[in-house]
């Protein structure tokens, strides 16, 4: 079901955007390197840039058609905008802010104000000025009062961007809980893998304007030339390998949880989900030895039989192999140097054992729960 | 009490200057907000003409104002007639006129400080509001206007100081009326003018300065109280 359609060109100076996408219920990420468009394409959604040419429509009701002449103004649109910098208003209090779009929109936000409260944690910050929040504190204001403007379209830029690591941190098991609780269409934008892959159930991957991409998250960001566009050259610490799960048994006494999807069984630390749920792994490259015989004695845990499908240069000193699961559900990367490509006499179509350990995977792991429909 | 502290004659001056420096500045509230809103963020033909022009009585000898005030507003000047004969409103040699006088005196001032306060505003508040839902109007209401309130409060008391103390372009238009236009420096030029006067003109002058200092004090509390309520201690940046 296509809830949101955006086509639209638009010039300014030398940059030219020209994109095209659909998104359906869900979170969907637009990712791309700074530059690429992804607000531009934001701010046209939202009716605070005027496309040259174009045609958006959320739910059926259009909102620009330039052929007919047709532009909704910004706040006829019902869409919650969540800005890079939190935007809030200097001259009104934590629960003012909050309540400005309430005022406006009116009859009932999607979920009452004080369960947006406690989600966002902000019931300590009503009767505080803006400038005397911290940036995290602020963001989750400014999505607070997005929410509670009763949006039919959550727009966020970069929510995390401004943030060190430590308020990452913070925001992100409230966007999570977020998507968790609202039926409401999500689109977002990013230049971080690690975002996307937590909270996107789909993907848009823009580049100098144009739309190279889309798709469901793994489908998309497990493609080479699309992590090497993302990542670049020089991030082979991040290249890696994402898989959607489910949760197959808890084992408390070894305080681990059984995996399984794809054709094969992965023991990582105790995740906090009950039994059946889908979790998102993403598996640095690094962090997966390759064996060319069944090993056997060994502490790893984890082990998948397949074949190399693929034989990749990396870097100065690296050869990044793709191995196809023997059962076929998956191609899992893994990162080795040249010279124990060379010495092992890795080759495509070589049986090969890829080896994982369970802490590798606590280390590198985003788990959510992806979205009920689709 | 105020018997014994000044003199009928200095208290009706006192009342005249205030009431002419308030209106002034009150009436030109509106025309200032316009004009100061349409040069910060507006481009169109003709909007260096409009600086300059509203920036004319800064730099035109008040004299030349006043005369042109009464060209065009006296009983028989264009405005002047039309607002006579529909109105009713008679502005030559009355308070009205001082009043008038005053407004375009201090109008530069107003409008260069609501200028640099609409140029601080963070247009980016301004698009948040508009995805809240509240229309171009709604959102000048309740988000630029409060905002640039500590300018505009600045920009109104230093009109209204401007008008308190204004002489070229009053008497030029309204002439020297005991009791009708007769404001504080007027009454202070008059007293000058008189033998004997010298103590009568001491007294006027301290008057003057203590209104002027207690307006501009009053500005700068006030604006720095608003300022440290909307943007926090940390960034008592004057606006």
């Amino acid at each position: 079901m296509t809830i949101l359609s955006v086509e639209l060109t638009q010039r300014r100076g030398a940059f030219s955007l020209d994109v095209g996408f659909e998104a359906t219920r869900g979170v969907t990420g637009i990712i791309g390197r700074s530059g690429a468009g992804k607000t531009m394409t934001l701010q046209a959604i939202a009716g605070l840039g005027h496309p040259d040419t174009g045609h958006i429509s959320l739910g059926g009701e259009i909102f620009l058609d330039t052929e007919r002449n047709i532009f909704v103004p910004p706040e006829k649109r019902h869409i919650g905008y969540v800005f890079q910098e939190a935007r809030l208003f200097p001259h009104l209090t934590v629960m003012r802010n909050l309540e400005y779009g309430l005022r406006r929109r009116g009859p009932e936000p999607p979920i009452p104000r004080d369960e947006v409260i406690g989600l966002l944690d902000l019931r300590h910050l009503l009767e505080r000025q803006p400038h005397g929040l911290s940036g995290g504190e602020a963001q989750r204001v400014a999505i607070g009062r997005a929410l509670l403007s009763a949006p039919r379209l959550l727009l966020m830029d970069e929510p995390l961007a401004s943030l060190d690591i430590g308020r990452r941190r913070e925001i992100m098991p409230f966007l999570e809980a977020l998507h968790e609780r609202l039926a409401l269409p999500i689109v977002f934008v990013s230049h971080n893998m690690e975002e996307v892959v937590r909270l996107a159930d789909r993907v848009v991957v823009v580049e100098r304007g144009r739309v190279v991409a889309s798709g469901g998250v793994a489908d998309v960001l497990n493609r080479i030339d699309i992590q090497n566009l993302i990542l670049g050259e020089a991030d082979d610490d991040s290249i890696g390998t994402i898989l959607d799960m489910r949760i197959e048994t808890h084992d408390d006494d070894e305080s681990l949880t059984e995996l399984s999807g794809a054709g094969f069984r992965l023991f990582v630390p105790r995740l906090p989900r009950p039994q059946g749920a889908p979790v998102r792994l993403r598996l640095r490259a690094r962090d997966v030895t390759i064996a060319t015989e069944a090993p056997r004695g060994l502490s790893v845990q984890n082990v998948i039989e397949g074949e190399i499908e693929t034989l990749d240069k990396a870097g100065k000193s690296d050869v990044d192999v793709g191995i196809r699961t023997r059962e076929g559900g998956a191609t899992i990367r893994a990162l080795v140097t040249s010279r124990a490509a060379r010495l092992l006499k890795l080759e495509t179509g070589m049986p090969v054992w890829a080896l994982i350990k369970t802490v590798a995977i606590a280390g590198s792991t985003g788990s959510r729960q992806t979205a009920e429909s689709d | 009490m105020q018997d014994t502290l000044l003199t009928p004659a200095e208290a009706e001056a006192l009342w005249l200057s205030f009431k002419t420096g308030a209106v002034g500045a009150l009436i030109s509230l509106p025309f200032g907000l316009l004009t100061a809103w349409a040069l910060s963020r507006k481009n169109f033909p003709g909007k260096f003409a409009l600086d300059l022009l509203v920036h004319m009585p800064l730099v035109m000898p008040p004299v030349v104002t006043g005369y042109l005030l009464l060209l065009a507003f006296g009983s028989r000047g264009p405005v002047g007639a039309w607002l006579e004969e529909n109105l009713g409103i008679t502005l030559a040699f009355n308070w009205k006129g001082a009043a008038l006088a005053a407004a375009i005196m201090g109008f530069p001032l107003l409008v260069r400080a609501l200028r640099l306060s609409f140029d601080a505003v963070d247009r980016k508040l301004e698009q948040a509001a508009r995805t809240l839902g509240a229309t171009p109007w709604d959102v000048f209401r309740s988000v630029t206007l409060p905002i640039i309130m500590p300018g505009l409060i600045t920009g109104l008391l230093l009109a209204f100081a401007r008008g308190l103390g204004e002489f070229g372009a009053t008497i030029t238009f309204v002439a020297n009326i005991p009791g009708e236009t007769q404001t504080l420096p007027i009454a202070l030029y008059s007293a000058l003018q008189s033998p004997g006067g010298e103590i009568r003109a001491l007294r006027l002058l301290i008057l003057s300065i203590v209104l002027a200092l207690g307006a501009l004090a009053a500005s700068e509390i006030f604006a720095a109280r608003m300022r440290r309520r909307i943007f926090g201690p940390e960034k008592e940046g004057r606006t």
